[in-house]
Formats: C-alpha cells, structure tokens, sequence
C-alpha cells in the first residue's frame, strides 16, 4: 500500500502541474473553460491527497512498521488516539498534513468565489497549485511519508512522551490551518495584482478568509501556550522561543490587516499598505513553516533535517522579489482614493494600530533571527533573551490596548472634539478609578502591570459604553425589552460588535497575562515528607511520596512504566485549599547496552505537573524525584545484573517499595501565579467575537436591507 | 499650513520616529545577545562578567544533582573539549546525557556558572530524511 | 499486492482525469457575459456604500457625531451610492434577483 500511497503523490504533483497550466491559459486566453478546469484541479488534489493521507492513517492504526515514518513515531503499545496524530508528529507527515489542509481552505475558497473574480480567482488557483505542489515535490523529492525498510522491524520507536498530550494533538492542525489559511488572502492578493484589478471587490472577498487565519492561527497560538503551561515542567505559557515567535508574526500582521482593510473599504485608502500587508502575512506563514520544519534556528522546537533548508529559502526569495515587483509595477493602480482627514478619526486609530501591529512584528523579527543576522554582520552568532523582547514588546502592548479601546469610541473621518470629550468621559473614569482602587488596595509597584490593568479598564468602558448606547438607540427604533434589543443590534451589526466583543478578550487576555507575569510567586526547594514551603500567600507541604508501577501495554496509560511523585497539601493560613499530584513519569528507553532494568526507565522522563487553577490564581507544582539516589541506583544495578528482560519489571516494583518507605529529598518548583485563567478565558471571549463577526448576515437580512435603501437615496437628494 | 504641507510633516515626523525607534532596537539587540560558542571557543575566550551562549552536548558521566544544583559538562560536537559547569534552576525534560544543549553561562573565578533557568534541551529528532541515494524502496 | 495497486491507480487516474477535464468537454455553454467583472465590482462597491450609509447613522445615534457632521457626510454618502447605482443600471446584464446557476 505504500507504493499506492506515493503513486498519489505523484498524481497530485501532476494534477497541480495541469491545474497551474489550465489556469494560466484559460485566464490569458479568457477561455474559461479552461479556469474551471484549474479549479476542479485544486478539487481533485484535495481528493488525492485525502486517499494519500488515509493511506498513512490506515499504516499507523494498523502497526504496519514497513512504513518508516510509523517505525520511528509509533509503537505497538502507543494508546490508539495517539497514534492517529502521531501522523503528524514527523516531518513527512507534517509535510502531508500542509498540503492536504491547503488544498482543502483552498478548494473551499475557490468554490465560494465560484461565481465572481473570474480573472483573480484564476490565477489564485495556479498560485495554490504551485505551493500545493512545493509541498508535495518536498515530499516526492526529499522526506516521503511512504518510503519503507524491507523487512518490516517488529516494534517501533514510540510516539514522544512529550507529545502525548490531547492538546498537542490539535496543536498542529490548528496551527497549520491558520497557515494555510494565510495562504488563500496571499494567492488572492497576487492574483489581483496580476491580473490589474485592483477594486474594492477583491479585499472583500478575502475578508473572510483572513479573519479565518487570524482565528486559526490565534487558536493554535494559544493551544501552544496552554500546552507549555499546563503539560511542561517549567511552568510558563510564553518564552519567546524561535517558533512561538514564528507563529505570531503572521497572527499580528493578520490582525493588521483585518483593520486597514476596513479603511480601504470605506474610503479606498491605504492600499499598497493593505496589499503588502496580505504578502507579508503569506511570507511570514511561509517562513514560519520553514523555520519550524528546517531547525536552522536553536530552538527546543527546532526539528527536521537540514536538507529541506534550500528549497524553502528559495520559496521565501521568491515570494518576496515577486510582491516587491508586482506592487512597484502597478502602483498607478493603488493610488488612494481619499485621504486622511483628521488626526481625530477611526481611520488615524486604525493607522496607528497598524503601525503598532508592525512595529511589534519588526521587534519580534529581529529577534528572532538575530542568530543569523548577527552571524551574517558580525561573523559571530548571538542571540537575545527573554528580557530583550520584553523590553520593547511591553509597551507597545500597552499602546495597543489602549488603541483598542479608542477606535470603538472615535467617528469616521472626523469627530468632534466635544463629542470625543463626551465619549471618552467614561472609560476614563474607569481607567482613573481602578488606578485609584489598586493603590487603595495596597497592590505593589509594578508600573508596568498597573498600567495595563488600566488600559483594560479603559476598554471595558469604552466597549461597555458603546453595548449600553447601541442598545438605548435600538430599543427608541423598535421598542424591544433591553435583552432582546442587545440581541438584536448585535446580530444586524456583526462585524462591528464581534469585533468590540474581540477587543474586550484581548483585554481580558492581557491583564492575565500582566498579572501573572508581575504578581507571580516561584519557588525551587528540596523537601522531604513533612517539610513545607511559603509561596506568595500559600503553604505546600510534601505530605508523602506515590509511586506507581504500570504493567507493560496498558493502552489506557501514557506509558510510563514507573512514576515517583508526591502528594502535596496546599493551605492559604490554616485553611486547606487543594491537594496536589505531581509526578515524573520514566519511559523505556529502546537503546541497547543499558541493562535490562535501566533500559526500562532510561528513555526520557516526563514530567506530570498538578495544578489547582481557580479565578483568581493557579497554584502549580512539578516535581523532580531523586531517582540518582545511591538507595535506588543500588537496586537497578542489582536488577540489571541478575534479571532477564522478562523480569526486569520486578526490580521497578522494589525501586517503587523502597522509594515509599525511604524517599530521598526530591527537588520541588512552585508557582503561585494570579490570573493566569483569564489568559484562557480572553481567548475564549476572543474566539467567540470572531465567530460573531465572521457569521455571515442571513440573506433575508441583506435583501431587506438592500430594499430599505435604495429608495431613501432618492429621498435624500430630494432634501439637498 | 496646507493639508498638503501637513501631511508631509507627518509623514517626515513618522519616518523619522520609526528610524530612531529601529536604530536603538538595532543597538541594544547587538548589546545585549550573548555570543554562542561551542566549548572549544568558550574555553579559549570567555571573559570573567559575560554572559555566553553554550552550545554542545551533555558529556555521558558527567551529570551529579547534589541539592538543588546541578553538576554537568558540556562537550564538543567532535568531542574534544569539555566545560564543566555547576547550574540552578528549573532542568528541562528531554534532559540527559548525550543530548544537546543550550545554556547561558558566566566564568566566575575559575568555574562556570549557568545562569538560573537559562537550561534549554532540545527535543531528540527523531526525523530522519533519508539521502537521495537511499530513496524508497516501493 | 502489485495488480491491485495497478487497477486503483488506473481507475484514480481516470476518476481525476475525466473529472478535471469535464469543463473542456462542456464547451457548449455560453460565455458569460462581457460586464460580468465590471458588474461584481460595482455590486460589492454598492454593499459597501451601504453599509456605510448604516454604520454612519449608529455612529450618530450612539453619540460620536455631532448633527450637523452627519446630516454632511450622510449626503455625500448618498450621492456617492446613487452615482454606483446609475453605473450599475448601465452596465450590460443589470442585477436581476434570480441569478443564473453557478458553475461547478
């Protein structure tokens, strides 16, 4: 079957090949025949590429270890839903699953935009096509998911203990869907440009498609963040590492771009900027990819063979030379049609947002590959830390969030100054109060948190404001009860109020992220049964040690075949609040020469955190056991001496009774962090406004809307 | 002014910020990275009081946990040199011998010290692209 | 193993082949009609104007317009929707409420 697998593959090389060919020619030639040609070519490589991707699926849940990629990600004793998503756990794999999400947005794209963009469309299919068919001349060519070793090997490798976790199984697909979204505004946008139609339809067509990738990528982002926070041992959701920063980058020129677009559609401004923004998002996603997949960057994250460096730096060159080319030689045609009129307008908040979202993805570039610019100028690589990046991201976050809180406020083209007066009274009322409220309260000095707490305050007003006033104007048109009346304006004006409702969730999501970075509490001790440490306002006492040992293939289980641990009593005074579980969990290691019963607990351990999270903070514990103790080292050695295979799992059951009734002092990190919860919670709320403002108005909705108007044009001129 | 002359004032005003804001981006980037070198390197040219980006990995034998510092070496890709380090802070997972590693480290005295929590391991690869030599065999 | 590798191939190939290609084989259809990118311009500048004559009005309503901002700019607006409409009543195949069946 792996054979039929890369036969596939080599059929979809072929279709994109036609499909590119197809569209080109029917788009030149206006035979559009041909076009419709080239998009069922995308239908069919999505087709193809499903059968090539079941065919891999099939491979791992049936243990078929001819096949490489299952022989070095999975096992026979890897739990059934793990295997599914160890797919995409390989480079071949996640080479595979890139394409087949492409092609899939990318059919979906081309079918809504069936009836319209005839030209554009055309030559956004050859340009899908064409990244369609990098991905697959990649796997063709340099990493093929279905190359296999004859004989098949009796077991495989096993799925990363790291990876077995259900957040991480969404995480790629999240995150690669937020790419290949990214892809569909790109193609679009280089379509427009080669084709010379360069009107508003264009922008709104791929309206939709942007703000899908912006929600993608910001769900993969966080489900990243989650994971780091709640799955890893080091108890932090962000550390500015080369690939989360890879992944924001296109997320903050998205996010961009879904704002200067509105200027552009409402007065045809900004339009190189709003083109150059598209590409950029499409060359960011390209490179985030890329620096994912090539590991030329040092990172924990950094993966892949180095082979796969070239053709993608060849990729990005051209991407870049090409929009650099396409956007000088049609500048005529991205002239704007009106200008700013005021400083004091939504158009100059939504500018100054942009350059913010810029200035902040400039900052994060540098960054990050400052390895290789520094080597390059230098001779010598260097790299940043942490604090650089939060030195200069800090207060532009803060800038941002203030924005966000403005623009809801502030008119079109020009708003008065008494008005503003009278609009912003509010939220800064707000803003002053809380500053005054945690000084009140005696919250420490930390100027930085007290600010954004603020700006978030700020925000709230702002956008509780608008709620409250959208809701008296409807009910004095249509007299609902104020429930229904809320309702009611929100669902005729989507895009304006999912968007406040995403502006609060960021907010919500910044203080989380303000207070748990400025308030929190760590702690690293060595304890023993009985001891206790002071973190922030709570005690932990190491109550006693635990120690499991699990029978080999027990599905359910992750897999460790022995866990040490501790159970902790966390009181705040004398009131018990929680009782925690950490653990290490150790893994066989597969190597030989190590001994029967050190091969068993030689592979990589794992740490299991245990976590009390609430509203207000998270109280998170890991656990580092002594398992080098001379005690227990003594009965591994004896194990490993006189035990066969077969019964080396004895030696781990008397390591688990002597680690229980004498437990070396093991090594403890606590954190006590505040609103850490509101970090997840803002991006629910964010989640949901995008829903709301990517909902599409029923067609009822917009018929009548269409039949109110038009008469009332005529009306109006009558008055003039 | 004209609306004309107003926006090119701010448009030279905007440049001109976002010039001065890149340039001390720029400056305190170079200022602030610590150098990346290999043992070899550390060894020939650390300096008392900086910080340095080791690179390498974890010599087989050389790791001791004695509290809560953590003793290891770090050696060469080829193998050749090793610096010994005494390190706090929290110890990634994937850690072990024969794993390679990035720490930031500091000479202090005669000793390296790692810096607290700078310890990054990274994840075994375990993806293989065979060379095109040895390409499936169907 | 080999044979059946070989059948599901061929009939892949076909599959994909007739289905890629049946557009080329429809060819009797008529042309779409010469205004057709011209006339989905001017709709969606149409959709536009609209929505911005609605924003406008709840911009006021909530109070970040004073009356006489926005009885200036809502005229302007106006004008500039009236002028769309005139342009898309002369282009050739005006908007009609049924639209003709998509292609696949």
């Amino acid at each position: 079957m792996a054979g039929f697998g890369f036969i596939c593959l080599l059929l979809a090389l072929a279709v994109c090949a036609y499909g590119i060919a197809a569209s080109i020619y029917g788009v030149r030639t206006r035979r559009w025949e041909y076009a419709d040609s080239g998009r069922r070519a995308m239908y069919a490589l999505a087709a193809v590429l499903t059968i090539a991707g079941l065919v891999l699926e099939l491979a791992f849940i049936s243990n078929d270890f001819a096949f490489n990629t299952v022989a070095d990600t999975s096992s026979r004793t890897t739990p059934a839903l793990y295997r599914v998503a160890a797919v995409w756990s390989s480079q071949e794999g996640s080479l595979l699953l890139w394409a087949w999400l492409l092609s899939l947005w990318s059919s979906l794209a081309l079918f809504l935009t069936r009836r319209r963009l005839r030209e554009v469309a055309a030559y956004a299919t050859a340009i899908l096509l064409g990244l369609g068919g990098f991905f697959v001349g990649l796997m063709v060519f340099y990493a093929n998911p279905f190359s296999t070793t004859t004989p098949a090997p009796p077991e495989g490798v096993g799925l990363d203990p790291l990876l077995r976790f259900p957040t991480m199984m969404i995480h790629p697909p999240m995150l690669y869907s937020g790419y290949t979204l990214c892809m569909i505004p790109l193609a679009f946008g280089f379509g427009a440009l080669l084709a010379r139609r360069l009107q508003a339809d264009w922008i709104g067509a791929i309206r939709r498609f942007a703000f899908a990738a912006w929600l993608f990528l910001g769900i993969g982002i966080l489900l990243g963040a989650r994971w780091s926070y709640a799955e890893l041992g080091w108890g932090g959701y962000w550390g500015w590492d080369a690939v989360e920063n890879a992944s924001l980058m296109p997320w903050l020129t998205a996010t961009a771009f879904l704002h200067s677009l509105m200027i552009q559609e409402k007065r045809g401004m900004l339009k190189v900027w709003n083109v150059s923004l598209v590409l950029a998002t499409g060359t960011l996603a390209v490179m985030g990819t890329f620096l994912v997949r090539s590991g030329i960057l040092n990172s924990i994250h950094a993966f892949g063979g180095h082979t796969l460096g070239v053709p993608f730096v060849a990729l990005i060159a051209l991407l870049i030379g090409a929009s650099i080319y396409l956007v000088v030689s049609r500048r005529e045609l991205l002239r704007s049609e009106a200008r700013l009129d005021s400083l004091l307008s939504r158009e100059a908040a939504f500018l100054a947002n942009n350059l913010v979202l810029v200035a902040l993805c400039f900052v994060i570039f540098w960054g990050t590959y400052f390895p290789l610019i520094s080597q390059a100028l230098s001779g010598h690589e260097a790299s940043v830390g942490p604090p650089w990046f939060d030195r200069y991201t800090v207060p532009l976050a803060l800038i941002l969030v203030l924005l966000s809180g403005i623009g809801p406020v502030i008119a079109w083209r020009r708003a008065s100054l008494a008005n503003a007066r009278r609009n912003f009274l509010v939220p800064c009322v707000a803003a002053l109060a809380t500053f005054v409220g945690l000084e009140a309260a005696g919250v420490a000095h930390k100027p930085f948190a007290t600010a954004m707490f603020c700006c978030a305050a700020f925000v709230l007003g702002s956008v509780g404001q608008e709620f409250v006033r959208g809701t008296r104007v409807r009910r004095a048109i249509a007299g609902e009860p104020p429930p229904r009346a809320l309702l009611a304006l929100v669902r005729r004006n989507r895009r304006r109020y999912g968007g406040y409702i995403v502006h609060l969730g960021m907010a919500v999501l910044f203080v989380g992220v303000a207070a748990s970075s400025s308030f929190q509490h760590a702690v690293e001790r060595g304890l023993s049964p009985g001891q206790s440490a002071r973190v922030g306002a709570y005690t932990v006492r190491y109550v006693k040690p635990t120690a499991t040992v699990t029978p080999r293939n027990d599905a359910a289980h992750t897999g460790a075949l022995l866990s040490l641990g501790a159970r902790l009593e966390v009181l705040k005074g004398r009131r018990h609040v929680a009782t925690l579980e950490p653990s290490e969990g150790y893994y066989p290691s597969g190597e030989a020469g190590q001994g029967t019963v050190a091969s068993l607990i030689g592979g990589q351990p794992v740490s299991h955190i245990a976590m009390n999270g609430g509203i207000t903070r998270d109280v998170w514990s890991a656990v580092q056991p002594n398992i080098e103790a001379p005690a227990l080292q003594k009965i591994v050695n004896a194990g490993n001496r006189t035990l066969p295979p077969e019964a080396a799992l004895v030696a781990l059951a008397v390591l688990a009774r002597s680690y229980l009734a004498h437990p070396p002092q093991a090594q403890f990190h606590l954190i006590v962090s505040p609103l850490v919860m509101w970090i997840w919670l803002g991006g629910l709320i964010v989640f949901a406004g995008g829903l709301i403002a990517l909902w599409p108005a029923p067609s009822t909705l917009r018929r009548r809307v269409a039949a109110l108007e038009r008469p009332r044009p005529l009306r109006g001129l009558a008055r003039v | 002014m004209s609306p004309a002359r107003k926006r090119t004032v701010r448009l030279v005003m905007a440049l001109s910020a976002a010039v001065v804001l890149a340039s001390a981006l720029i400056y305190t980037s170079f200022s602030a990275a610590n150098p990346a070198l290999s043992p070899t390197q550390l060894l020939r040219q650390a300096q008392p009081g900086r910080s340095y980006q080791l690179t390498g990995t974890v010599e087989p034998g050389s790791v001791h946990r004695m509290g809560g510092v953590l003793d290891f070496s770090v050696q060469d890709r080829a193998g050749t040199r090793v610096v010994p380090l005494a390190y706090t802070g929290s110890v990634p997972d994937p850690f072990r011998e024969g794993r390679e590693v990035i720490v930031t480290v500091q000479k202090q005295g005669s000793r390296f010290v790692g810096e607290r929590d700078s310890l990054i391991t990274k994840c075994p690869s375990k993806y293989k692209t065979a060379p095109p030599s040895e390409k499936q065999n169907l | 193993m080999d044979i059946a590798i070989a059948v599901l191939t061929l009939a892949l190939l076909a599959l994909v082949i007739r289905f890629v290609g049946a557009p080329l084989r429809a060819r009797g259809r008529s042309e779409p009609d010469a205004g057709a990118c011209d006339r989905e311009a001017l709709e969606a500048a149409r959709e536009a104007k609209y929505r911005e004559i609605r924003d406008l009005e709840l911009d006021y309503r909530t109070g970040k317009l004073s009356a006489e901002d926005y009885e200036a700019i809502d005229a302007q607006l106006r004008v500039e929707a009236i002028q769309i409409l005139d342009r898309l009543e002369r282009v050739p195949g005006a908007e009609r409420s049924d639209r003709p069946p998509p292609p696949r």
